[in-house]
Formats: C-alpha cells, sequence, structure tokens
C-alpha cells in the first residue's frame, strides 16, 4: 500500500513550503495504542519506507530506528530537502546492511512529523493535537513499531538497528519485546539520559517555548511558526553531535565572508554562519511541538528504571545477540554508557559485542563515513 | 574434535582440543578470535571474547564473534561467578598489572581456566641474560624490555608456585619449543611457552 499523504491538511505549518507532497507507506494501527503515562492513543497511524523483498518465510526483515530528527527515510531520498537518505552510505544494495538480501524496515516515530501521528496531526475532534498529544516515551514510539510489524506480519526481527535514540528503540525492543528481535545492534546510544543530556534538551525545549510564535503549541493555523526557537534548540543540540576537534578543524576561528570582525553580531565566523544554516535549514523539516515531545520521550528513557532499577534484568529473558558501538570523540553518549549496557549484558549472560571506534567527529560520527563502522554492521548483521 | 589441520597457534590448538565440545568459554585477551572461531565451528562451543585493542575486536566482530572492547585488569570483574565452564587467557598472564588477581577472576568466573604463557627461565632467555647481561630478546620474547607489554615475567616453576599459593589444581600442562609439543622433562629449562589447565 502506498499512499499519498496530504500534507497540507496533516501538516499545515508544512503548505507552501515542502516540493512536493511527500508519498509514504502508511499503517493504521487497528487498535488504540497504550501509553506508558496511561493514556492511549486512537487510530494511530505509522509512516514508514521499507527496501528489499521480504522472504517467503519473513525472516530477512532488518528494522532501523531512526535518532530524534531522523525519519523514515533511511535509504531514498527526502521529500522536503531532496537530499539522500539519511544512512544511504550505510543501507541498500550491497551496502553493510544489504538490501539485496534483507528486507529493511524504517518507520517515522509516532511523536514525530514525517507521517506518522504526532502533534501536528489532526486529532478526532478535527482540530491538531498541538500540546493535547500525549507525553510520549521511547517504549511507546517501540509500541507503534511493534503494531507495525504486527501489520506486516513480521514476528521475528533478523535484526533490529539503531544509532543514538534509534539504539534507544532497539534496546526498549530488546528488553520489552525479547523474542522480536534475533540480533540488536546499538551505535552511539545509551540505556538512560543523564542529567547532562536532559539539561542540553531543556536549553532546546525553553528556546522553542520562549519564542512568541509557539503560542502554547497552537500555531499551526497561524501564519507564524517558532522557527526561531525551534532554529535555537537545533543550534545548540548541534554542538552536542560534534566534537571540538572536529569544530576546530572544520571553522577554527575563520571568519565568514569577511576580512575582519565585524564589531557587531552577524555571523561573523563561520562556526556561527554553519550554526544558523543548521538551524534555519531544520525549521524547513520539522514541527517544533514534535521536537517538545521526542525530546521529552528520550528524557524520560531509563531502561533500568522500567525494570525495578536493576539494567541487567531489563535483558533477563533476552535470547539475542547484542553489538554495542561508540566512539571515542561522542561526549553526549560517551563509551561508558555503552559499557554500562555491556556491563548488564554480560551479567545476563547475553551474547554481547562491544567496540569503541575512533573518529573525530562526535556523536554524529555513526552517521559520517567510517569503514570500521560498516565492517563492524556488515558482519554483525549476517 | 575437529579432523583438519589446524592453522592455530601451538598452544591455542592444545588448549582447542581440551576444551569439552558445548562448552561457555570466555577467551581473555582474544586477539583476531582464531581459538573462538574454531572452538564455534568445530567444537559447537558459545565462545565470548575480550581484547584490549579495538583493531582486533572490530575483526572478531566481523566474522560474527562475540566480543568485547575491555581491559582484563579490571572489566572481568562485569562477569558474574562460575558464568562460564572455561577461560582461557593465552599469553595475557606477562601483561597484567597484577597476575595473582587475575588467575582468582579466572577461576571465579569459570570452572577451569587455561593459562599460557612464555617461559622466563627457557634456556636462551637465561643465556642471553647471563652472557649478554642485557634484557632478552629472543623468539619467544621479541620487543626489548622498554617497549614489551610483558611487566611480569614469569617462569613454569614460578607458575607452579602461584597456583599453589592460590589453591588452584593443576589439572595438566602442556610445553612448547620450535612451535612443537614437548615433554614436560625439564620444562623450566627447556620450553619456550606452557600452558597450564588450572580448576580450584
Amino acid at each position: 500500500m502506498r499512499s499519498a499523504i496530504d500534507t497540507g491538511a496533516a501538516f499545515p505549518h508544512f503548505a507552501g513550503k515542502m516540493k512536493a507532497p511527500f508519498a509514504s507507506n502508511l499503517y493504521a494501527i487497528p487498535q488504540a495504542l497504550p501509553l506508558d503515562s496511561g493514556q492511549a492513543l486512537e487510530a494511530a497511524q505509522v509512516a514508514y519506507e521499507t527496501y528489499g523483498n521480504l522472504a517467503a518465510d519473513k525472516s530477512n526483515a532488518i528494522l532501523i530506528c531512526h535518532a530524534l530528527t531522523g525519519d523514515q527515510y533511511v535509504a531514498s531520498e527526502h521529500p522536503i530537502t531532496g537530499k539522500p537518505g539519511w544512512w544511504e552510505r550505510m543501507v541498500g544494495p550491497r551496502k553493510p546492511i544489504d538490501t539485496d538480501r534483507y528486507f529493511v524496515i524504517c518507520a517515522n516515530v509516532i511523536g514525530s512529523c514525517m507521517g506518522s501521528t504526532g502533534p501536528a496531526s489532526i486529532s478526532p475532534d478535527g482540530q491538531p493535537f498541538a500540546m493535547r498529544f500525549p507525553v510520549i516515551t521511547i517504549r511507546d514510539m517501540v509500541r507503534g513499531l511493534v503494531a507495525l510489524l504486527d501489520g506486516l506480519g513480521i514476528e521475528r526481527l533478523h535484526a533490529v538497528v539503531g544509532g543514538s535514540m534509534g539504539g534507544m528503540q532497539a534496546l526498549s525492543l530488546a528488553a520489552n519485546w525479547p523474542e522480536r528481535a534475533a540480533r540488536v545492534l546499538v551505535i552511539a546510544s545509551t540505556a538512560r539520559h543523564s542529567a547532562q543530556n536532559i539539561a542540553f534538551h531543556e536549553v532546546g525545549r525553553q528556546a522553542i517555548m520562549a519564542d512568541p510564535a509557539w503560542a502554547d503549541g497552537d500555531y499551526y493555523a497561524s501564519d507564524a511558526r517558532p522557527d526561531n526557537g525551534l532554529a535555537v534548540a537545533r543550534m545548540a543540540a548541534h554542538i552536542t553531535y560534534l566534537s571540538e576537534e572536529g569544530l576546530t578543524e572544520k571553522f577554527g576561528r575563520r571568519l565568514q565572508d569577511r576580512d575582519a570582525k565585524s564589531f557587531g553580531f552577524d555571523a561573523d565566523f563561520q562556526v556561527e554562519s554553519y550554526l544558523r544554516y543548521q538551524g534555519s535549514g531544520f525549521t524547513q523539516r520539522f514541527d517544533a511541538n514534535s521536537y517538545l515531545y521526542i525530546t521529552r520521550a528520550m528524557d524520560y528513557f531509563d531502561l533500568a528504571e522500567e525494570h525495578g532499577g536493576k539494567l541487567a534484568d531489563a535483558f533477563a529473558d533476552s535470547r539475542a545477540r547484542f553489538c554495542l558501538v561508540s566512539f571515542d570523540t561522542d561526549w553526549l553518549y560517551p563509551t561508558a554508557e555503552s559499557r554500562h549496557i555491556v556491563h548488564a549484558l554480560n551479567a545476563t549472560g547475553a551474547k554481547v559485542s562491544f567496540v569503541e571506534l575512533s573518529a573525530p567527529h562526535g556523536h554524529d560520527s555513526f552517521l559520517l563515513e567510517h569503514e570500521q563502522l560498516d565492517r563492524v554492521v556488515k558482519g554483525f548483521v549476517e | 574434535m575437529t579432523s583438519r589441520p589446524s592453522t592455530l597457534r601451538p598452544d591455542l590448538a592444545a588448549i582447542a582440543a581440551h576444551v569439552a565440545p558445548g562448552s561457555r568459554v570466555l577467551d581473555i585477551g582474544c586477539g583476531d578470535g582464531a581459538l573462538m572461531a574454531e572452538l564455534e565451528s568445530a567444537s559447537r562451543c558459545d565462545a565470548r571474547g575480550m581484547e584490549l585493542d579495538g583493531a582486533l575486536v572490530e575483526r572478531c566482530v566481523a566474522r560474527g564473534l562475540s566480543v568485547v572492547q575491555g581491559d582484563a585488569n579490571v572489566d572481568l570483574a562485569d562477569y558474574p561467578d562460575k558464568a562460564f565452564d572455561f577461560a582461557v587467557l593465552s599469553q595475557t598472564l606477562q601483561t597484567a598489572t597484577r597476575p595473582d588477581a587475575m588467575l582468582d577472576e579466572l577461576l571465579r568466573v569459570a570452572d577451569k581456566a587455561f593459562v599460557s604463557f612464555p617461559n622466563f627461565a627457557h634456556w636462551r632467555t637465561r643465556a642471553a641474560l647471563m652472557f649478554g647481561g642485557r634484557m632478552p630478546v629472543t623468539r619467544a620474547l621479541p620487543v626489548s624490555w622498554y617497549e614489551t607489554q610483558n611487566i611480569h615475567h614469569v617462569t613454569v616453576e614460578d607458575f607452579r608456585d602461584l597456583a599453589r599459593a592460590k589453591g588452584a589444581k593443576i589439572e595438566r600442562s602442556w610445553f612448547f619449543a620450535n612451535e612443537r609439543a614437548i615433554s614436560p622433562l625439564g620444562a623450566n629449562w627447556r620450553a619456550e611457552f606452557a600452558v597450564f589447565e588450572l580448576s580450584r
């Protein structure tokens, strides 16, 4: 089933900004989706893309979980930006996750804004949910993904793979639906959000909510959108995705299109110009309320807490093989967080691999060219 | 046991030949995973590895082995008691911060342990020290004193003493020189490498 979404109606804030209406597969979850908050999401839908062919026995499916601002377009052109898929160097024919062999599924998480039900979606009363959308958790996102797998008739994934927030979903799936995946690959992620992680997210949320155009989240019918706040949120977050070394190497103290400082507040430095570009570009493709909801879900994530305070207990029923990968310059989810997970998996006797890879680019390294990562991913999923 | 010719290093081949099929094995300092691969394919073992060098870990994971990048001096503490049937420590004991503590850890996480190490009392080492008056650089110990990872040189007799002091029982032992197994007679003079199987 491939259906075009009327983005103008479902996503009024995108109206007029899009290159073309975007199409994705849509799965309508037949039953109400129960949420950790105690609420339930009625008539939720999940937008997803697939690549490759599902084997007759449905044994070759790999679920890829996306990060905070990612989406289902893992290996195909993004319908708004026109850019290649966010992990196209990893997923495709003869790539490390080989779509000639595997049926790859990537779905937009609930709470997001690329076709799955989120705060910009129309609620049963005909108006966008906005802040009436229930607060969701990582486990709720995975409930949506599991519902999709049920809909596709896939009982057991060959592998679930995710980086950053995608890794949290992979861990949550392994802990809460231990029979659903034979392999669990978690890259540059964590089993809990630290105080520092929460702190950076709170800066982003406050930037959005301080923008007058945010209007308590009720901006979908308005011409003004909280783009300034969302851009600042993205700028702050973007710094956490990079390493100091990487920023220094890329920008240093070089000036932007000028020979001398302006003694003003223009973007004198290249790094300022870069961040502004990242911030404003982001507002073209992302909904501010989705940013609030998804960062909240990440902040609430503490896999041990869900399982009586002991992380090892989260994996007590798992028979999956695990692989964890961290990057030495990632200070957002540093190696110690992966080791913490490895420790818990060792304690349960799970089959686990772990490697810290060297890369200059900080947290974002998992999305960038890295031959060692390619070999680890390919070797592990095969 | 496998009938195909083994390409394993002689000490690893001796270990591989004496791990019971289907065992749970932890290979500490597993390198490129050669022993683990042999144990998994030939003996249907459930093998796990620990290796400090990230490049080697990557090679292990790429060949489908379960290997954790870690430092045996501290990360063995992660594993519960008797999580394994066998622990393997091949040519790593002499690099440990505290070989005595590591021996305790091996026999805590596993019922039995295989430990292999270069014998510092091999006649060639003795001769180099006696006549050369310098720290030996030999086939078995090819790296100069200032850059070697071997910080706790050990002899066959030293190891027997340590096992005794630790209350560990020596189940079996194997000795090697010139890449071949030799008799245990005069092993402390004649063996370049030794392998001990311990229990407690």
